[in-house]
C-alpha cells in the first residue's frame, strides 16, 4: 500500500520529491524555502512576511499584474506563507498545468523585481495583520504562548513587529532576499498525476544553475520559558499552555504522538470527554504534539468563560497529569484506528501528499514510506507510551492567558 | 462514474455516485432544516438539537457514540446553516456498515434532561466564543439587517436569552416537525457498493416516520440600499459588509452568479483586490455568491484600519457601480472561468468534496450534476449572461454594514452592537 515517491537531489542542493497519483486530475505543488521567520535578524522581525507578500510583485519578464494574470490563468489556488523555519510557496491546479505553474514559480523564486514602490503598500498590509490579531483572541494566545515558551529564535512567528515593520527598506527587505532564497536547503515536492521523468528533466533546467551558498543553521538559543497573562475585556479567558516532549527526531516521537492523542484525537479522547462532555466547561478543547528538528512540545488549548475558566484549567492539569496513571488498550485501539485512517485518507489529497513528503524530508532527510509509518502505528502500545510519559511528565508548564484576570497553576 | 438513486417507502431519498479508484467512502445525512425554520421562540434550536444528536440513543449513550465514531477511525462531524443541518462520516470502506449503523441510530436521539442541560453550557460558550470574534458578529448582524424580517436572517446560533430558555421539549417538538423521512437526503460517495448500502439504510431507516414537512418564504429577498453603523469600542479592526440580492439555487443564471463574484472579489488578480488590497488600503476584500434556497445573495467583505474604512467603502462602491455599468471584460471572464474549472476538478476528486457537491445538487435541484456537466455549465457562461445576471440582480443596490470602533462613518451614527 501506498504510493511511490521519487527523489532527487540537484548538484545544487535542491531537493526535488515527487508523488504520483494516477487517480486524480490535479497537481499539488510545494516549496520549502529557508526563509521563514526565525532568521530574522533582532530589528527586522517581520521582514519575511513583507518578502513573502512582495514577491509575487513581478518577477522574471512578468510585472506584478501580468504574474498575477499568469498565475489565474492556470486556475492555481496558491498561498505563499511564513512558518518559523520556511518560508512555503503552495499552489494547486490541474496536472497538466504543473509545467507553467513551475516556470512561473521559477522566475518568482530566483528572479523577483521586489519593488520599491510597492513597499508602503505590502508594509501597510503585514501591519493590518498584526493588528488584526487583537480581534482573534483565539489566534493571539497561542501565538503568545509560542512567543514565550521556545527559545530564539524559534520564538519568532510572521506577525513581527510593528516599529520593524514600518522602518524597513527595499534594500533590506532585498538583502534578506539575497541571504535566505539558495537551492541548498530548499525543498520541492510535487503530488498527483505527473510523470516524473519530464517533471525532473524541467525542474533541472529551471533550478539546475541557481547558484548554492553559505547557509547560516538555526540555534536555539538558553532560554527561560515565560508565563503570561494578557488582560482584555472579552466575553472567554484563552488559556493556553505548553510543557516539554521530544522532537521527530527521537526514538519517543510517536509515543508522544500517542499520548496527544489519547489526550485529544477524537471526540471520545480524555480532554473532550472530561472537560466538554462530562462538565460543559468550553466549546473547543485540545492538546497538540509540535516539533522542531531539536525540541519538540506539547501544546494545549482551552477556552471558556472567565467565573469557569480557573476550573477549565484545573480540570485540564488534572487530566493531563493522569495519563500517567494507565492507558486503556481500547484508548490505544481508537488511537490506531484514527491514525490509520488519516493514514490512508490522506492519500486522496494531492495537496496532504506534497506537504507531507516536503516535511519529512525537512526533518528527517528522506520520506517515510507507508509501511514504515504503518508499523510504526502497529507497535503502538501503553507501557511505551507510559515510559515516555515518566520521561516527559508534565512538569515546567508555561501558562500563557488572556481575559479579564488572571489563573493560577494548581501544584500537582 | 456510476450513478444511483432510491427512495424508501417512507420518503428517505437515497443518492450515490461511486467511484473505485477512491480509498475511502464518504456518507451523509443531510436535513433540510436550518435557522431559517425556526420560530422566534426556538432560535438556536437547529443548532442546538445537531449537538444533541451526538448525545446519544436509546442503545447508546453520548460517550458510546464518541467511542464507536473513533474505534473506526472515523472522520465524522456536523454542521447547521440556515437552511441544512447534514451529518457526514469519511470512512476506509470496510467501515461503512458500523458508520452507517452510528449515523442512522444517532439520528434518531433520546435527547435526555441530564444531557440537554449539560450540552446547553457548551452551546452558551459557543456563542461567547464567536462574540469575540469581530468577524463572526459582523456577519451574524449584518445578515439580520439585510434579511429585516425574512427568516434567512435568522442566527444560526441563537442567543444567550434564547437558548437560555429553549426548553427539551420544544427541541423535541421541533425534531417531531422537521427530522421527518421525507425532509432527508442520504448522500454517499467514493467506494462503495450501492445494493448492500441501499439494505443498510433501508433495515435501519423503514421506521422513521413521515411527516407534512415544508418551508414558508422561499421567495426571493432583495435588502433595502443602505448604510449601517454597528460601533463596538473594543474591537480593533473594522469590518464591512455589502450584500445585495443574486439567483437563487434552481437558477441557471447561478453560474454566470459565481463568475462575476471571483472576477469581482476572488482572493487573487479580482477588481476589488487591485482597488483595494494591492495598494495596501484593506488587508482583506472578498465577493461570493450563495446560493439559497428560494433567492440567493451576493456578499462582499472588507476588513481594514478604521481610519481607511471611508474610503474603502467609497472605493468598493465604485468597483460595483463600475462592474454593475460596464460588465466585465472578456479577459477577466476567461481569467474566471480557468479558475472555476480547477476548483470544480479539485473540489470534487476526494470522496469527502463529491458526497457533499451532489448532495448540494440534489437538494437544491432535484438533479444529478456529474463533474463534468458541471465543468460545461461554467465553462458556457458567456459576457452576454454575465449583462443578463447583472441587470436582473444589480450589484451596486447594497445593504452596507459597518461594524468596528468607529463611532460614524459618513455621516451616520453608529449603533451599539
Amino acid at each position: 500500500m501506498g504510493q511511490h515517491v521519487y527523489q532527487h537531489t540537484l548538484p545544487n542542493g535542491l531537493v526535488l520529491l515527487a508523488e504520483r497519483m494516477e487517480h486524480v486530475r490535479s497537481a499539488a505543488i510545494n516549496f520549502l524555502v529557508p526563509a521563514g521567520a526565525a532568521y530574522e535578524s533582532p530589528g527586522q522581525f517581520g521582514i519575511a512576511s513583507v518578502l513573502a507578500e512582495l514577491i509575487t510583485r513581478g518577477a522574471g519578464a512578468r510585472d506584478s499584474r501580468e504574474l498575477t494574470l499568469a498565475l489565474d490563468n492556470l486556475g492555481l489556488d496558491r498561498d505563499e506563507s511564513v512558518g518559523t523555519v520556511n518560508m512555503r510557496f503552495w499552489g494547486s491546479t490541474l496536472a497538466r498545468n504543473v509545467p507553467a505553474a513551475l516556470e512561473l514559480y521559477a522566475d518568482i523564486l530566483r528572479r523577483p523585481h521586489l519593488p520599491g514602490e510597492e513597499l508602503e503598500a505590502v508594509q501597510s498590509l503585514v501591519l493590518q495583520e498584526l493588528h488584526a490579531l487583537e480581534d482573534s483572541p483565539q489566534k493571539k494566545v497561542m501565538v503568545e504562548l509560542r512567543r514565550g515558551y521556545y527559545p530564539p529564535p524559534l520564538n519568532q512567528d510572521r506577525y513581527g513587529k510593528a516599529v520593524d515593520i514600518a522602518a524597513f527598506t527595499i534594500e533590506t527587505v532585498q538583502m534578506f532576499y539575497r541571504q535566505q532564497f539558495r537551492p541548498n536547503g530548499t525543498i520541492l515536492s510535487v503530488a498527483g498525476n505527473v510523470e516524473w521523468e519530464p517533471l525532473l528533466a524541467q525542474v533541472e533546467q529551471l533550478f539546475g544553475s541557481w547558484e548554492p551558498q553559505g547557509n547560516g543553521d538555526i540555534v536555539p538559543q538558553p532560554h527561560t520559558p515565560r508565563s503570561n497573562h494578557i488582560p482584555k475585556e472579552t466575553q472567554q479567558t484563552q488559556i493556553a499552555l505548553a510543557f516539554p516532549s521530544v522532537p521527530v527526531t527521537d526514538a519517543d516521537y510517536y509515543n508522544a504522538r500517542a499520548a496527544a492523542s489519547i489526550l485529544s484525537g477524537g471526540m471520545s479522547s480524555r480532554l473532550f470527554t472530561e472537560v466538554r462532555e462530562k462538565r460543559g466547561l468550553c466549546y473547543s478543547v485540545y492538546a497538540i504534539h509540535e516539533t522542531f528538528k531539536t525540541i519538540g512540545a506539547m501544546l494545549v488549548y482551552a477556552g471558556t468563560r472567565a467565573e469557569r475558566a480557573q476550573e477549565t484549567l484545573d480540570v485540564t492539569l488534572h487530566e493531563l497529569r493522569r495519563l500517567r496513571e494507565g492507558i486503556e488498550d481500547d484508548e490505544i485501539d481508537r488511537v490506531k484506528a484514527g491514525l490509520k485512517s488519516a493514514l490512508i485518507l490522506q492519500e486522496e489529497s494531492t495537496s496532504a501528499r506534497a506537504g507531507a513528503i516536503a516535511t519529512d524530508w525537512y526533518y528527517l532527510g528522506r520520506v517515510r514510506s507507508f509501511d514504515e509509518l504503518q508499523t510504526h502505528i502497529d507497535g503502538l502500545n501503553a507501557s511505551a507510551i507510559l515510559r515516555y510519559l515518566d520521561r516527559c511528565p508534565v512538569r515546567d508548564v508555561t501558562l500563557v492567558t488572556l481575559g479579564p484576570a488572571p489563573l493560577t497553576l494548581s501544584p500537582s | 462514474m456510476p450513478f444511483y438513486s432510491y427512495q424508501l417507502p417512507n420518503g428517505l431519498q437515497l443518492i450515490g455516485e461511486s467511484s473505485p479508484a477512491a480509498r475511502s467512502v464518504a456518507v451523509g445525512f443531510f436535513v433540510r432544516t436550518g435557522s431559517r425554520d425556526e420560530q422566534p421562540q426556538e432560535s438556536g434550536v437547529s443548532h442546538f438539537l445537531e449537538h444533541m444528536v451526538f448525545k446519544g440513543t436509546e442503545k447508546r449513550t453520548a460517550w458510546d457514540v464518541n467511542r464507536d465514531f473513533d474505534r473506526i477511525g472515523a472522520n465524522y462531524n456536523a454542521y447547521t446553516s440556515e437552511e441544512n443541518t447534514v451529518y457526514y462520516a469519511n470512512v476506509l470502506p470496510e467501515y461503512l456498515p458500523p458508520a452507517v449503523d452510528i449515523l442512522t441510530d444517532i439520528l434518531r436521539p433520546s435527547l435526555r434532561p441530564e444531557d440537554f442541560d449539560m450540552e446547553k453550557k457548551v452551546i452558551l460558550e459557543e456563542i461567547e466564543m464567536y462574540e469575540d470574534q469581530p468577524g463572526s458578529v459582523a456577519w451574524d448582524r449584518s445578515r439580520r439587517l439585510y434579511y429585516g424580517s425574512h427568516p434567512l436572517g435568522n442566527s444560526v446560533l441563537g442567543t444567550l436569552e434564547s437558548i437560555t430558555a429553549l426548553t427539551r421539549e420544544q427541541m423535541q417538538a421541533y425534531f417531531q416537525r422537521r427530522y421527518a423521512a421525507n425532509n432527508i437526503l442520504v448522500a454517499i460517495a467514493g467506494r462503495f457498493e450501492w445494493e448492500p448500502f441501499v439494505e443498510l439504510i433501508a433495515s435501519a431507516c423503514s421506521g422513521w416516520n413521515r411527516d407534512t414537512v415544508g418551508r414558508d418564504h422561499r421567495t426571493e429577498w432583495r435588502g433595502q440600499p443602505g448604510l449601517h453603523v454597528l460601533t463596538r469600542p473594543k474591537v480593533q479592526q473594522e469590518y464591512v459588509m455589502f450584500m445585495c440580492g443574486g439567483p437563487p439555487s434552481t437558477s441557471r443564471m447561478r453560474y454566470a452568479a459565481d463568475v462575476t463574484a471571483i472576477a469581482l472579489g476572488d482572493y487573487s488578480g479580482s477588481r476589488l483586490y487591485w482597488a483595494l488590497v494591492d495598494p495596501g488600503y484593506a488587508d482583506s476584500a472578498d465577493c461570493t455568491y450563495v446560493e439559497n434556497d428560494g433567492t440567493g445573495t451576493v456578499y462582499v467583505s472588507i476588513s481594514c484600519e478604521p481610519e481607511d474604512t471611508a474610503a474603502n467603502v467609497e472605493r468598493t462602491l465604485e468597483v460595483l457601480r463600475d462592474v454593475q455599468k460596464n460588465a466585465i471584460t472578456p479577459a477577466e471572464l476567461q481569467q474566471a472561468k480557468n479558475k472555476c474549472l480547477s476548483r470544480v476538478v479539485r473540489g470534487n476528486e476526494r470522496p469527502i468534496g463529491r458526497m457533499q457537491a451532489i448532495a448540494a445538487a440534489w437538494t437544491y435541484t432535484g438533479e444529478y450534476r456529474d463533474v463534468d456537466t458541471e465543468l460545461a455549465h461554467f465553462d458556457a457562461v458567456t459576457l452576454g449572461d454575465v449583462r443578463e445576471y447583472l441587470d436582473a440582480y444589480p450589484i451596486d443596490q447594497d445593504t452596507v454594514v459597518v461594524f468596528g470602533p468607529l463611532p460614524e462613518v459618513r455621516g451616520v451614527s453608529g449603533q451599539p452592537a
